[in-house]
């Protein structure tokens, strides 16, 4: 319950951040939040000699508009994404999944960033961010690069963010108008996700045009159900023609087995719940 | 006949009296044991193991030593003579094997989490970082983790009794007199009625008490002083001079307040006798607090049982014999009750019911686990279970309704007071009321017609109605009864009532609460008696030198118990106080009557108040001739016998068969715990205790990896309920006051969870059976369910997955390896 | 060390703390605080709950250096004048404690749900509590007072911590 030591550097620019980050070594940490590394720190599961502390950056909090793109400062917690309007109206999909994360108080604290970059599949956050098409922006001492969401995600709690880089913001193509639903599924309220589909759908006169959906804890990443996104292309938005498309959800995902299920019974929940994420948000 | 000066003379007793204790706890004055801090403090913190069996074949404490701060670090050999041991209570059989229990182990490690040596330091954080640097080298033994496994004696727990098996014990209607030959009634059964065969899994699971365990002893001054987060100070008190040698008078053990314990401080723990060793060795006061990880892995588990059954009944489903055979995992140490656990469950398998036979039969064993002992019901939530899902089985099978099944079998009020086939005597209850009071507020025709309607249309979603009618036996224990089960202790309780001279009265008790609201109940009887008012009264509890003679809480006894201890002392001070009361109103004692508060000589106006004669006494200026000063009162009270609270509980739930998901619809419970005192602290206890036996239903189990690895080692994957997964409750009561203490009171607090858990299966149950399913395992987990229903017909056993999701992993490449030069925004969720 | 200036139940402190000194380590063994509590070390059980800057946070999942400059609210500083906040009179008057080693966490979650939203439904109140941990209650009696709370209008002025134009909450208090 009391972590080992360490030196803490609170930086107040990304400027700052980066050099302390180069300047730091091999062992060290980068705060966001917090509420996941402190209480990895708290178990002692990693004893870093520095922590560097991004909350004093006030350069990367905040939601903002650029064109046909909601960008989100990797800083911005959770609750200040629930509260934007702007988040809302353009990625609304991403504001049902944060009303899913953890609980109130983690949401206070906890940021869209750092939890990307944590990369916990089971996190709330990378599904949607995968549906919607997202672009990670990482600056690095060479300054910012654009990573494309399919590319951010490499492998279980490992992401496109390198060595001396920090995650500073995401953008996010506006899906304005598109309906949206985030179902997931857990045995108690402040569990991780057992399964969880993300679907953001645009709808055309009772007919799907087009669909964008991710899987949470499916495999080792977040994961996006492209078959089922085609298939429901020009389908009606009801239950027959969405639960013949949603069938194939789960092909080719290789979810982990635990306390909380099997790879099987996570299967064969992603297309229960794909189903049911997609009418809902087909119903608006 | 007038009296004059009448007090208000609403009784205390049935009153909704908001709580003393409230006051300190939500504006956090309160007194943790961790909050406390001595002069000299020093902070201890456990090196534990993380096998659950080997030989500890070297330790190195070099690096420890020398690490900032430290003081002392200790190690079993440290302390061989005279730390004391962790001791059974309750040997069940005269050759029931128990492991010696050392609170620092020597060299063997029977379980994970033993405690292998201790770092004592000035600060908690230096404590704990030294604990890092201790080095110890372990040998690797064979671990045998499951029950029915233990059994076999393949793999040793502890190699050196030669066997697993600790004690075998039985109960026979037919040995004892009080009922026919099971084996009899089952083969006649077979021939021409029903027989129901089912092996039920009790799971098991952590009492999960909100407040860490804490313990300061403080070795300075005449008397060692043991401040601890307990439900039983003064068995720990009796424990320590018994197995220290330290004379029980140089002991002072607190429990000041604590945050819970529904059996899981029912103990005497490793980490209080290895904090008490170690104080003693380096002469200071020292603290230890234990994390959340480590009370889930050292503290006492419970339940973890295999219960193998057969009912036997008519084709009218008359029940005529139930047979009970247990295995039940003691893991690796007898704890305190211990092997008493599933025999206190012994006599509650017949529950309400009237069997011509029975038989009871249970094997305990010793394994490479955390310790069992009591949680919550202690034996009678995995009787009743039992019970209970057999009575829907067999209504399922003759074909009637669950309740009609129940009535056609139950005693009838008329048949109080009843002794059960199982050899106990009820002495009260009215099955009828209750039911009828629960079905009218449950609206059972109406959930059951929505039920049809949702099977006719084959709905996704499918609701099902459980039931469960349940008594138990509370009030732990009349002396005798426990001295005939080899007992350790006796099971009376005492109290004082202190008349102080300003009008203030202290009533002292021995019961220990720590959640239960005694000083608000405790505060009711004693102003009823006395007629004083309820805020002029203190309730004093949990120091062993305040309250020098106790027996501590646990069991359902405190009121029942300690409240009569109450109320005899009480009515022994007003007894005192008459005489005084007489020689002061020139009366004869006699003429006098006592009401309100006041004496008054019959037929005058001519009266005196009893805090009047307190302070009479206190001056002692004017006492009858010889008449020692003072009206202050102790009693001590042994019930003759048990008293049976009964309640009907009803539940309904929704299945979404497509995930397997259960969600909470309706529970309703009528529940007759006999008189009331407080029915804002009954609600209270039975809201808690439903939801901990919803629990077990649905969401709690400890799971062991192959290794003997706590899996569930956190509350990120023992997974207690939140709000957001419950419903608010309806409950109501009946009162069939109690023949067994003079204010007719039955236990409550454990009631909720005894009755719940099978209701609540067998709505999950009923909601699957025209699908096929016809069992599920706890919790009832959605996996399970969807399981069960994907095999229907047979049972499915969906065994638990024991490996947990790493979402604080270590070896996530993110979080220890920073030279793949990502970093590591953590983040919750 | 580190040097950190705190405001803590309207009084300011500066004290030397080490950078792994958890929030809730530093309000109850430097400030003495000892209303606020540790009930496990996975952030699930809420029992350590305090407001920063008028939110609701975890204080055991925030270092104690994460609070300097801020403002923070615990158990203690509720009651004002000795009257008690109307959110501790409904836990009072609808037995919403039996053993009271949630309560502190649980009240202060309770009041952050009211501000959030004065007139919640009851599933609101439990969704919104779900950061909190309860065994006594089984939470039939802590949702009762939270609505109690809500008719009472506990959601106005009942949060001290408003400092600073934070930037960690965008809620209005």
């Amino acid at each position: 319950m009391i972590p080992a030591s360490f030196d803490y550097l609170a930086p107040t620019s990304v400027a700052d951040a980066l050099s302390a980050l180069a300047e730091a070594g091999d062992d060290v940490e980068v705060l966001a939040g917090g509420q996941s590394l402190l209480p990895i720190l708290r178990m002692r599961l990693n004893a870093p000699d520095k922590v560097i502390d991004l909350g004093r950056i006030k350069e990367l909090q905040g939601v903002s508009e650029d064109g046909d793109h909601v960008v989100i400062g990797a800083m911005t917690t959770y609750a200040d994404v629930l509260a934007s309007d702007l988040v809302r109206q353009h990625a609304g999909l991403l504001t049902d999944a944060i009303a899913e994360v953890a609980d109130p108080q983690i949401r206070h604290r906890g940021t869209v960033g750092g939890a990307l970059v944590h990369a916990d599949p089971a996190g709330d956050v990378g599904a949607p961010a995968l549906a919607l098409d997202t672009e990670f922006v990482i600056t690095g001492s060479g300054g910012e690069r654009t990573v494309a969401a399919g590319d951010f995600f490499q492998d279980l709690f490992e992401t496109a963010v390198g060595e001396g880089e920090l995650l500073t913001a995401i953008r996010i193509p506006k899906h304005t108008g598109w309906g949206h639903r985030y179902e997931k599924f857990v045995r108690v309220s402040h569990q991780w996700s057992i399964v969880a589909v993300a679907a953001t759908v645009r709808v055309d006169g009772g007919t799907i045009a087009e669909a964008r959906i991710g899987l949470t804890n499916m495999g080792s990443t977040p994961l996006r159900a492209t078959a089922v996104e085609q298939a429901l292309v020009g389908k009606a938005a009801t239950d027959e023609a969405v639960r013949d498309a949603c069938a194939a959800a789960a092909d080719g995902t290789n979810p982990p087995s635990d306390l909380n299920g099997d790879s099987d019974y996570r299967k064969h929940l992603a297309t229960v719940l794909t189903r049911r994420a997609v009418l809902a948000a087909a119903g608006g | 006949m007038t009296v004059t000066e009448e007090r208000t003379g609403t009784p205390e007793i049935g009153n909704r009296r908001l709580r003393k204790e409230d006051q300190r706890l939500i504006t956090g004055r309160t007194r943790w044991t961790d909050n406390i801090i001595l002069p000299g403090m020093l902070h201890a913190a456990m090196v534990r193991s993380p096998h659950a069996h080997a030989m500890v074949t070297g330790i190195d404490t070099e690096a420890a030593r020398k690490a900032p701060g430290v003081v002392a670090v200790v190690t079993g050999a440290d302390v061989k003579d005279g730390q004391g041991a962790v001791a059974n209570a309750w040997p069940i059989t005269a050759d029931q094997k128990a492991p010696a229990h050392l609170p620092i182990v020597l060299d063997h490690v029977a379980c994970a989490g033993e405690i292998v040596a201790v770092v004592v330091a000035r600060t908690a954080a230096q404590a704990r970082d030294a604990a890092e640097l201790v080095d110890v080298d372990y040998d690797e033994l064979p671990a045998v983790l499951d029950a029915k496994e233990a059994v076999d004696d393949a793999v040793l727990a502890h190699p050196d009794l030669g066997t697993n098996k600790s004690a075998l014990w039985r109960l026979d209607s037919a040995d004892q007199g009080s009922g026919g030959d099971v084996d009899e009634e089952i083969d006649k059964a077979r021939a021409e009625g029903i027989v129901i065969e089912r092996e039920i899994r009790q799971q098991r699971l952590i009492p999960s008490f909100m407040e860490p365990r804490s313990t300061v002893v403080d070795p300075t001054g005449e008397q060692i002083t043991v401040w601890t987060s307990t439900q039983v100070p003064h068995i720990l008190r009796f424990l320590i001079a018994a197995t220290t040698g330290i004379p029980e008078s140089k002991v002072r053990v607190i429990a000041p307040d604590v945050g819970g314990g529904f059996g899981g401080k029912l103990q005497t723990t490793a980490e209080e006798f290895a904090t008490l060793a170690v104080a003693r060795l380096v002469g200071k006061p020292v603290k230890y607090t234990e994390t959340r990880s480590e009370s889930l892995v050292s503290g006492h588990h419970g339940r973890d049982q295999y219960q193998k059954l057969t009912l036997a009944a008519t084709k009218d489903g008359t029940v005529t014999a139930l047979k009970v055979d247990l295995i039940a995992n003691l893991g690796a140490y007898v704890g305190l009750v211990g092997g008493g656990v599933p025999v206190l469950g012994a006599w509650m398998y017949n529950a309400i019911y009237k069997f011509r036979a029975y038989r009871f039969t249970v094997q305990t064993v010793l394994t490479n686990t955390t310790w069992v002992d009591a949680y919550r019901g202690a034996g009678r939530p995995e009787a009743t279970f039992a019970i209970e899902r057999l009575m829907d089985d067999l209504a399922a099978e003759v074909g009637v309704d669950p309740l009609q099944i129940r009535e056609q079998n139950w005693i009838r009020n008329d048949e109080f007071p009843f002794t059960s086939v199982a050899g106990m005597t009820y002495d009260s209850g009215n099955y009828e009321v209750a039911t009828a009071r629960a079905v009218e507020l449950f609206d059972y025709e109406g959930l059951r017609r929505e039920q049809s309607e949702r099977r006719e249309r084959k709905d996704p979603v499918q609701l099902g109605i459980g039931v469960s009618t349940f008594t138990e036996m509370c009030g732990l224990a009349p002396s005798r009864v426990l001295g005939a089960l080899n007992y350790g202790a006796g099971g009376w309780e005492h109290a004082s009532v202190r008349m102080l001279a300003t009008g203030k009265v202290e009533v002292i008790t021995g019961t220990s609460p720590h959640g239960q609201g005694h000083e608000t109940a405790w505060s009711q009887i004693a102003a009823d008696r006395l007629g004083v008012p309820f805020e002029d009264i203190e309730v004093l509890h949990g120091d062993t030198q305040i309250a020098p003679r106790g027996l501590d809480t646990y069991g359902s006894r405190s009121l029942v118990v300690g409240g009569e201890a109450v109320v005899r002392a009480a009515d022994k001070v007003v007894e005192k106080a008459k005489v005084v009361a007489a020689h002061l109103l020139e009366a004869s004692a006699d003429d006098l009557e006592f009401s309100n508060g006041r004496f008054t000589v019959r037929g005058t106006d001519n009266g005196i108040g009893i805090t009047e004669i307190a302070t009479a006494q206190f001056t002692s200026h004017n006492l009858p001739a010889g008449f020692e000063p003072g009206i202050d009162a102790d009693a001590t009270f042994d019930p003759d016998d048990f008293s049976f609270p009964h309640g009907t509980h009803l539940c309904a739930v929704e299945v979404d068969t497509e995930t397997g998901q259960t969600t909470m619809r309706k529970y309703v419970c009528v529940d007759d715990v006999g008189q009331i005192i407080n029915p804002l602290i009954v609600e209270g206890q039975v809201h808690g205790g439903l939801l901990q036996g919803i629990a077990q239903a649905l969401w709690e189990e400890a799971v062991f990896d192959d290794q003997g690895t706590l899996v569930t080692g956190s509350f990120v994957d023992y997974t207690l309920p939140t709000a957001a997964d419950t419903i608010s409750f309806v409950t109501e009561n009946t009162t069939s006051p109690s023949t067994t203490n003079t204010l007719g009171t039955k236990g409550v607090g454990e009631a909720g969870s005894i009755a719940s858990t099978p209701a609540v299966v067998n709505a999950v149950v009923d909601a699957l059976r025209p699908l096929g399913v016809t069992d599920v395992q706890m919790p009832c987990t959605p996996k399970r369910v969807w399981k069960a229903i994907q095999s229907a017909g047979s049972v499915s056993d969906a065994a638990t997955i024991d490996s947990a999701q790493p979402h604080f992993d270590p070896g996530a490449p993110n979080q220890d390896a920073p030279d793949t030069g990502t970093s590591t925004n953590g983040a919750g969720q | 060390m580190t040097r950190i200036s705190v405001t803590v139940d309207g009084v300011d402190y500066s004290d030397e703390v080490e950078p792994r000194t958890l929030l809730v380590h530093y309000l109850r063994e430097q400030l003495g605080k000892t209303g606020t509590v540790v009930g496990c070390d996975t952030s699930n059980c809420g029992a350590c709950t305090v407001h920063l800057d008028g939110r609701s946070v975890k204080s055991c999942n925030v270092l104690a250096v994460q609070a300097d400059g801020h403002d923070v609210t615990t158990i203690e500083g509720l009651a004002t004048n000795g009257e008690l906040h109307p959110m501790q009179q409904a836990f009072h008057e609808c037995h919403a404690l039996q053993c009271g080693y949630c309560t502190p966490g649980m009240i202060m979650q309770a009041i952050d749900v009211l501000n959030d939203n004065p007139n919640p439904s009851e599933q609101e109140i439990r969704v919104g509590l779900e950061g909190n941990l309860c065994r006594c209650t089984g939470y039939h009696n802590i949702v009762k007072a939270v609505q109690q709370a809500a008719g009472a209008g506990a959601a106005t002025g009942s949060s001290a911590g408003t400092t600073s134009g934070s930037t960690l909450g965008g809620e209005p208090v």
